[in-house]
């Protein structure tokens, strides 16, 4: 059977390059990169070497560079760490309704512990009111944490407006950047950016690795004290393996953005025109253009995501949804929710997240597949009249979904 | 032999906790066969009794029709939005109830549903087992009708 991976906003492949950068360090370089003698050489050195790799993506110095586990540990360090080290200052945070879940639930953890919160709305697309966040800045304000891009839209936030909004008040500006990472170019430096996280399993490197850009100057109080690793910024003894993997995955990334950028989002709209036309009741969710390049999110009215889901994998593709049966809770996707699309449309999304080993031919099959899915999975839906094409005349009983 | 019988305690609890762990993801290939492959799909003309239950905003919606005659459910049919587990356990009412008298068709429960799809995840117990709250609806509806 035909397998094609859908699903890179959730995670990605290692690339072969990266895997080759990575290996000397799981056998024979073994050594920890603290040590003096010949065990310790080839991994400091791989490390230095993966600090500029890692630092060109970003566009900033060596010395700016805290690798991380992952894009929680980064999102957590950025939002307690600045939020310890400022609280003298002020008690107030600015972020969005529609954060990843590394960054929503670090701060209503803060909210638990005395600090304030604003989570700004966002439109119908997915977007935020740069307005909105000029007048919630209040003169508590210490921390906007504001992501890049979102995970299930790939809606692009106005990271530079902010960046200079931040700027001119002297707030630390963070930004989740895991889904832009490699997707989209940034310069941490142009666009006023504090603290920006990214993480290795989104570009090609394996997962249990990311990397952390923090602006000379912005002090921050670490998650994890011990050794003097990361200039005293992360102790722990290094994941060499995974930060030359990291570093390796920053050089393909800036080497090949521009082209990949440009496939993907040719593939990403013919996928989307393919089953636009043959489907009936599908809708865009997100912003038409200012989105990533890979990035895809449709509801499919009258059906409901899982079903879909497992109907696709059934036929080889893997693609998410932002339906509520596909997380084990009984609320669909906050991100949709927040945009105000209605829940029994929410639970009709699925995500397809295209990535490097997609071809024109994954995507027509997928063009060919689903659209029978969902024509056999509406004819079963009691949402739908398949004989006028059109949503059944039904009511049922307003329900708090605690069955 | 107590240790023994301690040992072999301790390895049937972490059995049971590695397959609640992976149950929460999986589904029983009973699920997945129904779920592929669900019976009496449609809606009765003319049904003696129509269950609904479920909203579409909360993920899942069931509609169930079905004739009696004799007191005996001659036929049933469903309609369902919802995921693999509210189609599946849809599929399955409808096959346990064909057929048999009211009475028993009243005790078929949301847990007998589960129980014969060889479970379902912990998570969908809840949220997606209302197959038998329909069926149960649908035999309400009829009672409402012939007592008029």
């Amino acid at each position: 059977m035909k397998r094609i991976y859908l699903d890179h906003n959730a995670t990605t492949s290692v690339h072969p390059e990266v895997l080759d950068a990575m290996l000397p360090f799981l056998k024979e370089d073994f050594g920890n990169p603290s040590s003096i003698h010949w065990a310790g050489r080839n991994p400091k050195k791989a490390i230095d070497k993966a600090r500029e790799q890692v630092a060109y993506l970003f566009n900033c110095d060596v010395s700016e560079i805290i690798f991380t586990s992952c894009g929680s540990e980064g999102d957590n360090l950025a939002i307690k760490g600045t939020v310890e080290a400022k609280k003298d200052k002020g008690s107030h945070i600015i972020t969005t309704k529609v954060e990843h879940p590394a960054v929503l639930n670090t701060c209503k953890y803060l909210e638990k512990t005395g600090f304030e919160v604003t989570y700004l709305d966002v439109d119908s697309y997915g977007m935020i009111d740069i307005e909105q966040v000029k007048s919630s800045i209040t003169p508590k304000t210490i921390l906007i944490s504001i992501m890049f891009a979102n995970n299930e839209t790939g809606v692009i936030f106005p990271v530079e407006e902010i960046g200079k909004i931040a700027k001119g008040r002297n707030i630390v500006f963070h930004t989740d950047a895991v889904q832009a990472a490699g997707k989209i170019p940034f310069n941490v430096k142009k666009l006023n950016i504090d603290i920006a996280v990214i993480s290795g399993h989104k570009l090609y490197a394996p997962k249990g690795i990311g990397a952390t850009y923090l602006k000379r100057g912005v002090r921050l109080t670490p998650l994890i004290h011990g050794g003097h690793h990361e200039r005293n910024r992360r102790a722990g003894t290094e994941n060499v393996a995974g930060i030359a993997a990291i570093g390796k995955a920053c050089e393909i990334a800036v080497r090949d953005m521009k082209d990949e950028s440009e496939r993907l989002a040719v593939l990403r709209d013919r996928l989307h025109k393919g089953l636009a036309e043959k489907i009936p009741h599908v809708k865009l969710n997100g912003h038409p253009e200012k989105r990533l390049p890979n990035t895809l999110n449709l509801s499919f009215e009258f059906v409901e995501g899982e079903s879909l889901l497992l109907n696709l994998d059934m036929k080889g593709v893997a693609a998410s949804s932002g339906s509520a049966c596909t997380s084990g809770s009984l609320e669909p996707s906050h991100v949709l929710v927040a945009m105000g699309i209605p829940h029994e449309v929410s639970h009709g999304s699925l995500r397809f997240s295209l990535g490097k080993d997609n071809t024109a031919e994954d995507i027509d099959y997928v063009i060919d597949v689903l659209p029978p899915i969902v024509e056999r999975m509406r004819s079963m839906s009691p949402l739908y009249e398949a004989s006028t094409g059109k949503a059944a005349n039904i009511s049922f009983a307003a329900d708090n979904c605690k069955h | 032999m107590r240790l023994q019988q301690a040992r072999q305690q301790i390895l049937v609890l972490l059995q049971i906790i590695v397959n609640i762990e992976t149950e929460v993801i999986m589904y029983s290939e009973k699920v997945m066969e129904h779920f592929s492959n669900p019976r009496n799909v449609g809606e009765l003309e003319n049904p003696d009794g129509t269950g609904m239950v479920g909203n579409p905003a909360c993920g899942d919606i069931m509609k169930l029709t079905i004739k009696v005659s004799n007191d005996v459910i001659t036929d049933v049919k469903f309609k369902t939005f919802g995921c693999g587990a509210a189609i599946a356990t849809s599929s399955m009412v409808t096959e346990l109830v064909k057929g048999k008298h009211l009475v028993e068709a009243e005790t078929i429960s949301n847990q007998t549903v589960a129980e014969a799809l060889d479970g379902l995840p912990p998570v969908k117990m809840h949220c997606s087992n209302l197959a038998a709250d329909a069926l149960h609806a649908a035999i309400e509806d009829y009672k409402k009708k012939i007592e008029k």
